[in-house]
């Protein structure tokens, strides 16, 4: 006959030992594990600093992945935003800066322009915006045929088969990084140029920076140039209050940009 | 057992099977959750491979491999002409996409408007960015309806070597 207590010893004992996997007594090494498994996850680095407006990643995107250049919609496009010496702040993207910023008037919308005297001019810049392909997306949470989804490999699609262009995801993004496609009839977005990654290439919007505002790299290699710059340098991202951890990092951000 | 309760009921279960049938032969085979759960990855899985599949048209991928790629035709052409300033600039972006040029070698759609010039050389007074660093003139003031490079060599843009 079993005492009590000591039945209750043997029931504890029990449960921890087969609690504990196998796997937990070897020691792993991290690395042999990530070349077992070459774990990749997309992210994006923007050089705000480094960025002049030309537009070129704009107009690239536009004829790589098949929109319309005249339809005032875009899968990225850059901001420019204007500060006054007497603390006023514009900001504009002008037909997503397809053709760059080619005229110093600031445009209000609805056709209207706004001239600044080059002497009140404070300070200036552009920011180049695209998806920020989140690790906690809104626009997935919400679609109700499964039709978006976050890749393993972290990128952000659309099934544009699947879709029915209900536009849940539209309002759900808090970047305005999704559109209707005026000629599809579905949603549309930034894939981080999906079929050019699986080639090897560049999106292409890196691909045509000039001026190396613009760089993609993959943040789960720790030796990655760019996991290098965003693990030591300051960075920072959009609308982090959010908490969609969006995986597009800005070099020079300001507190005005959104 | 008669009951006003049934008659409905049965309205309701031959709706909701008929729903599953049609699901069952309307929704793909591929459908699933991915790592990430059914939250963020409910999805056909097919479609990826639907992506990747896609063409690319801009072929090159870096400055330095796009020069490369350039030269294995172009060599002598492209050495000269990328090493003055706009050496940075990849020949894509006025030339156009090159993907099907190597095959089919007709000539590529160079955009020489003045429009693409001012892309960068439009004067902005704004100091702060590095837009400042790159000279500017005023588009409705500086030989108005006339070409950039009627004047500007677009390879050797040194003011010293203007044509």
């Amino acid at each position: 006959m079993m005492e009590r207590r000591e039945f209750l010893k043997k029931c504890i004992l029990v449960v921890a030992s087969a609690s504990v996997p196998i796997s937990a007594l070897t020691l792993i090494d991290p690395k042999k594990v990530l070349a077992a498994n070459p774990d990749i996850q997309w992210a994006f680095l923007v050089d705000t600093n480094k960025c002049v407006g030309c537009g070129f990643c704009v107009k690239a995107c536009k004829v790589e992945n098949d929109i319309p250049l005249e339809a005032n919609v875009s899968r990225t496009w850059v901001e420019r935003y204007v500060y006054t010496k007497d603390d006023k702040r514009y900001v504009d993207s002008p037909k997503a800066a397809l053709n760059g910023y080619i005229d110093s008037r600031i445009d209000l919308g609805r056709g209207e322009f706004k001239e600044i005297d080059p002497k009140n001019v404070g300070k200036a810049f552009f920011v180049p915006k695209l998806c920020n392909h989140c690790s906690s997306p809104a626009c997935t949470q919400v679609c109700p045929v499964g039709a978006t989804y976050k890749t393993d490999d972290g990128v952000i699609l659309v099934d544009q088969t699947w879709c029915i262009g209900c536009g849940y995801c539209i309002m759900a993004c808090p970047y305005a990084a999704r559109f209707f496609h005026p000629v599809k009839h579905v949603v549309d977005k930034c894939t981080f140029c999906y079929h050019r990654l699986s080639k090897g290439l560049d999106s292409a919007c890196v691909n045509a920076c000039p001026f190396g505002a613009r760089k993609m790299g993959n943040i789960h290699d720790p030796d990655d140039p760019i996991t290098k710059i965003i693990m030591n340098e300051r960075v920072g991202v959009l609308k982090d209050e959010f908490g969609t951890k969006p995986q597009a990092f800005y070099i020079g951000l300001a507190q005005e940009v959104r | 057992m008669k009951s006003h309760v049934w008659r409905p009921l049965y309205v309701v279960i031959a709706f909701v099977v008929a729903l599953l049938v049609f699901r069952f032969f309307y929704v793909p085979d591929d459908f699933g959750s991915g790592k990430r759960g059914f939250m963020y990855s409910y999805h056909r899985k097919s479609n990826e491979m639907e992506w990747k599949n896609q063409p690319a048209k801009y072929g090159t991928s870096g400055r330095e491999r796009m020069h490369e790629f350039c030269s294995a035709c172009h060599g002598a052409v492209v050495k000269v002409r990328t090493e003055k300033l706009h050496g940075i600039i990849p020949c894509e972006d006025c030339h156009g996409p090159v993907m099907n040029h190597p095959d089919k070698p007709e000539k590529l759609a160079i955009d020489r408007s003045r429009e693409l010039c001012l892309r960068c050389h439009t004067d902005l007074p704004y100091t702060t960015s590095e837009r400042h660093r790159i000279p500017g003139i005023n588009p409705k003031t500086h030989n108005t309806g006339v070409e950039c490079v009627k004047c500007h060599n677009p390879h050797n843009p040194s003011l010293e070597g203007m044509k």
